[in-house]
């Protein structure tokens, strides 16, 4: 009895910790998997599909979806929120895939990692050179609230932010459409429907 | 004579004293924080943006794209010549910054690579080892002095600008640029106008040749071309003004912190 009583004591202890995960480590791997995937012999609709579904696993659509809005996400009510939420990730998905899909086999290799706070830790990472192009920093900012699932919320090309770019490419949209959200949600639609 | 030097002198150190008095680090970080960099002539810049879209097409596009496959070794040769002949406005902006060392080190470096580099084509320097070189122009001693970037701007041909950037770079053809004081400005046998501007236009080719895929990526998947031009633009110049690439110093966090999804 005292036996069964120390195995179920255990067995709660050990099933209500989770193992976090290093975002150095949760880099490299989702690296990995990209890279494995790109290097396939598969066609090129077939790998975006694939990594759309790598996107889903690893990146924090939505909290950049809220980020890129920047303070016109303040304004927006529930039924607006949940529908520039679900547009933001089809228009993400579509231009992450497509932009990735370009590449064949690219060599990245975590070489640093820094935490910023409890939330959040830059990993730095290098792209190797190729014939036609030099090497290329990249920081990916990670979202650590939860540490045993790490979420990639930016990627810092040679320093400069894409969420950043996107975000004042938005506000661009916004402010050209008297900050009108629905011209933003028609341009997001026709965006990922052509 | 000797009394106007004196007076130039004293001038001069009076105001370098007050250029780094108010120097303040977060000072110039916020003033070029590229969300707050007005667009007062929009509608001019986005017709220069047009034009020079249409020039890429028509010229940088299809000569970068014939001049990306040439053989590395080629490549680098090139680039490593304008790096090193950039030297020549690097390092008077390197002392106006207050960066004496660093003048004299980039000194170093165009001696060494001018001579034994073969006119620069081989970065010699590099290889016994000098620190990475970062370039310097008139615009980012401005910002270093102090001076806000005014209003953002497009300038035909040459691309993305500020107000602060577009008259600094005027001083190149007042004697701040060596290299075009040999070529255009005086006679000296030597050179000739041609080598000054085939110089640039080979610049513009070899940088459009670097960018290839990453320019034409991002046309391809913009919502707004001419807003995400101008934000890298803006972002880029931040960096190299604070001479960091270093994204955990230039980018606020508040705006994140907000977010919570998990």
């Amino acid at each position: 009895m005292k036996k069964l009583l120390i195995f179920l004591i255990l067995f709660v202890s050990t099933s209500s910790y989770s193992i976090s995960i290093e975002p150095d480590v949760f880099v490299q791997s989702t690296v990995n998997r990209a890279s494995k995937l790109l290097g396939e012999n598969i066609s090129k609709e077939k790998k975006i599909e694939k990594l759309k579904l790598i996107a889903k696993d690893t990146v924090d659509i939505k909290g950049i979806g809220f980020y890129t809005l920047g303070v016109k996400r303040k304004s927006l009510n529930d039924d607006e929120k949940e529908r520039y939420s679900e547009l933001f990730e089809e228009y993400f998905l579509k231009s992450f895939a497509s932009r990735l899909a370009e590449y064949t086999n690219p060599e990245i290799n975590v070489i640093n990692k820094e935490k910023i706070n409890n939330n959040y830790t830059i990993v730095n990472s290098v792209l190797k050179a190729t014939s036609e192009r030099p090497e290329i920093n990249i920081d990916w900012r990670i979202y650590t609230k939860k540490p045993d699932n790490p979420l990639i919320r930016d990627l810092i090309i040679e320093g400069l932010s894409l969420a950043r770019t996107q975000k004042e490419e938005f506000a661009s949209v916004l402010n050209s459409n008297e900050n009108n959200i629905e011209a933003l949600f028609l341009v997001l639609k026709e965006f990922s429907d052509n | 004579m000797f009394k106007k030097i004196i007076v130039i002198l004293i001038t001069t150190f009076t105001l370098v004293a007050n250029v780094h008095a108010g120097s303040d680090g977060e000072l110039v970080l916020k003033k070029n924080e590229p969300s707050k960099i007005k667009d007062c002539s929009e509608t001019f810049n986005k017709a220069s943006f047009a034009l020079n879209q249409g020039l890429d097409k028509i010229i940088f596009k299809p000569v970068s794209s014939v001049y990306r496959v040439l053989p590395s070794p080629v490549k680098t040769g090139v680039s490593n010549s304008l790096n090193n002949l950039s030297n020549v406005v690097t390092i008077p902006n390197n002392i106006l910054q207050g960066e004496f060392a660093l003048a004299g080190l980039n000194t170093g470096r165009f001696l060494i690579n001018t001579t034994v580099g073969v006119l620069g084509l081989i970065d010699v320097a590099t290889y016994l080892g000098f620190n990475e070189y970062i370039k310097e122009d008139y615009g980012q001693s401005l910002a270093v002095a102090g001076v806000g970037p005014g209003c953002y701007l497009v300038l035909p041909v040459l691309g993305p600008s500020t107000m602060r950037d577009t008259v600094a770079s005027l001083t190149n053809f007042v004697g701040g640029d060596a290299w075009y004081n040999v070529t255009v400005r005086n006679d000296t046998h030597y050179f000739s106008d041609v080598d000054y501007y085939s110089s640039k236009v080979t610049g513009g080719v070899d940088f459009r040749a670097k960018n290839f895929d990453s320019i034409e990526n991002l046309e391809k998947n913009s919502l707004d071309f001419y807003a995400s031009v101008k934000s890298l633009y803006l972002q880029d110049r931040q960096q190299r003004i604070l001479n960091s690439k270093k994204i955990i110093e230039t980018q606020d966090d508040s705006d994140w912190e907000e977010i919570e999804t998990q």
